[in-house]
């Protein structure tokens, strides 16, 4: 795959700016969204991080475009968003590959779907395939699939479409740790490949260190950056380097440190989810 | 190669590939090996033993009107039957395709305009808005009501009976492609504007094949009906055909005919069902693949 870097003008390809969402209706609306400003920088992977049921999954729904901010702007290259683009791919938390489509027609799917179904997609198909190591299982049906492989089917699916940015919401949720780890190795491959720009949300802090080249720290609901940390180890990442690099380990601390202000803020607002992840943080440092 | 994907790949791998036809051999293999068809067997010797019984060997008082399970049998197979109805009369056929017949006509009609209509009505809300109370007042009418209605409207004997097999269908279908569209994860057509595709391409694309295991289920559905509001037409009007059969049989108290009429009907009606349900197997392979990944 040739790397077309040539789109690259700007440094930002996103910029939020002041953005606010509320959700819901009329005096019931809840604030998810508050005050957030960040960028998401052209040609690096971008990861959000934040406790989870922050709002960070309104935040992929408004640069999707599929929602728009209750105030503040979002634009892509300084032009607004104002609903979904081709330019935007995103990758969504549940599986959405179509059950009545093999590997192959899944994967293809986009390429048809616009008629661009010609040899270069098929061999750029072929090739993903290979990459995320499915081609034994291209006439295979999903339901026939692994989770693991799904996840993988899906960023193949994804990628054929070389998107400007492609926005990926937690996309390794719910596999276990060694498909999860598996998954890591997989797509970072797949983004070293030709460096696009890509937003990663997760919740996972291991997850976040090894893929990110930046790293965006988020506060609890309402949501907004807490932290930009550069994470400066280099590419490509082997999993086993990552876990014993101190520099790794430093940022751990300082993110795992954020998170933890953030959850004792929402736990004395009540929160549940944030009390599961106090006891994690006390048994983890106790 | 890790050995996650080494666990993937031997939980796939030497899978044979799931057809429908292979999955339905399979289905019956596991089946005569399971006490289940000598259940069935036990349910059936239990129902002609109560009915030999009761009005044979007991002659209890109110059966004694009531044709007995040798009368009826020794008709059916009569090279020579008493009131001319059996496996060798060519009458008794006629009776069968036509009713055939009308069921074909029926069912293709409320194939053809229901699944369309529940595909739209599940797709434009807008459209749902015109169209779904209309529904919901005219589903619960039954099939019987109609009956003076379809003799008024449609000319000769054979529309009317037609139309009131296919009304039954039809909602059926319809409200079962709805429900279709309906349940299809939203996730699906996201996926497919995402990458790219038309609202059209995403309603050949998604909707119609997210919503094909509802369908179905609902022409599953239609065509149980439609033998249901057969036999009711075919009783008050038409001539030939199963419901017309038994009707006069009680009329001109031709006793065992009925019995040999309803048991055919039973017969031919489960076996359009299973002809439907092979049907659905064959278009929906990837249906068939993922059932079979969890049950059996």
């Amino acid at each position: 795959m040739s790397s077309d870097n040539s789109k690259s003008q700007g440094n930002s390809e996103i910029v939020a700016n002041n953005i606010s969402k509320s959700f819901g209706a009329g005096p019931f609306a809840k604030e998810v969204v508050k005050d957030c400003s960040f960028s998401i920088e052209s040609n690096k992977l971008t990861v959000m991080i934040g406790p989870s049921g922050c709002g960070k999954s309104s935040i992929i729904q408004l640069i999707a475009g599929f929602e728009q901010p209750t105030s503040g702007e979002i634009t892509m290259n300084g032009v607004p968003i104002t609903g979904p683009g081709k330019d935007r791919l995103v990758l969504f938390q549940e599986s959405a590959l179509f059950p009545w489509m093999t590997t192959y027609d899944n994967i293809m799917y986009g390429p048809r779907a616009r008629g661009e179904g010609g040899k270069e997609s098929t061999d750029l198909a072929d090739f993903l395939l290979n990459k995320v190591g499915l081609e034994a299982f291209k006439d295979k049906y999903p339901a026939q699939l692994s989770g693991g492989m799904q996840r993988r089917a899906e960023l193949a699916r994804a990628m054929i479409n070389k998107p400007e940015i492609m926005i990926l919401d937690e996309p390794f949720r719910g596999l276990d740790h060694m498909s999860k780890e598996l998954m890591w190795e997989y797509y970072a491959g797949l983004y070293e490949e030709d460096r696009n720009t890509n937003f990663f949300i997760t919740t996972d802090i291991d997850e976040a260190i090894f893929l990110a080249d930046r790293l965006l720290v988020m506060t609890n609901l309402p949501t907004s950056t807490r932290k930009v940390i550069d994470i400066d180890i280099p590419r490509p990442r082997k999993i086993d380097d990552v876990a014993d690099s101190d520099r790794a380990n430093e940022i751990k601390t300082e993110v795992m440190t954020l998170l933890h202000e953030e959850a004792m803020k929402s736990f004395s607002g009540g929160s549940k989810a944030a009390a599961d992840f106090l006891e994690a943080y006390s048994k983890r440092s106790g | 190669m890790s050995q996650a994907e080494a666990t993937d790949l031997g939980l796939k791998i030497g899978q044979a590939e799931v057809t429908g036809m292979g999955l339905t051999m399979y289905r019956m293999s596991s089946w005569l090996k399971s006490p289940r068809p000598y259940l069935m067997v036990i349910g059936f010797a239990f129902l002609l033993a109560t009915w030999y019984f009761t009005v044979e060997v007991w002659k209890l008082p109110r059966f004694q009107d009531m044709p007995g399970i040798t009368e009826v049998f020794s008709e059916w197979f009569s090279k020579d039957p008493y009131y001319g109805l059996s496996i060798y009369t060519p009458e008794y056929y006629k009776h069968i395709l036509i009713s055939l017949r009308r069921i074909a006509y029926a069912f293709f009609l409320a194939t053809i305009l229901g699944v369309p209509l529940g595909l739209f009505l599940g797709w434009s809300k807008t459209l749902r808005e015109y169209i779904f109370p209309l529904f919901e007042v005219f589903r619960p009418i039954p099939v019987l009501a109609w009956v003076p209605l379809a003799i008024i409207i449609f000319s000769g004997s054979e529309t009317p009976v037609i139309f009131l097999t296919f009304l039954a269908s039809f909602f059926a279908t319809t409200l079962n492609t709805m429900l279709g569209v309906e349940s299809i994860d939203e996730s699906y057509s996201r996926a497919a504007y995402c990458l790219g595709a038309s609202r059209w391409q995403t309603f050949k694309h998604v909707v119609v094949p997210g919503a094909m295991p509802y369908i179905f289920t609902g022409l599953q559905i239609s065509i149980g009906v439609a033998w249901f509001s057969l036999v009711a037409g075919e009783m008050v009007s038409g001539q030939y055909g199963l419901g017309y059969l038994i009707n006069t049989s009680y009329m001109m108290i031709e006793y065992p005919k009925i019995i040999i009429g309803m048991i055919t009907l039973g017969v031919i009606g489960y076996s359009t069902s299973a002809l439907v349900r092979l049907a659905g197997d064959y278009m929906m392979q990837w249906r068939v693949r993922e059932l079979a990944l969890g049950d059996n």
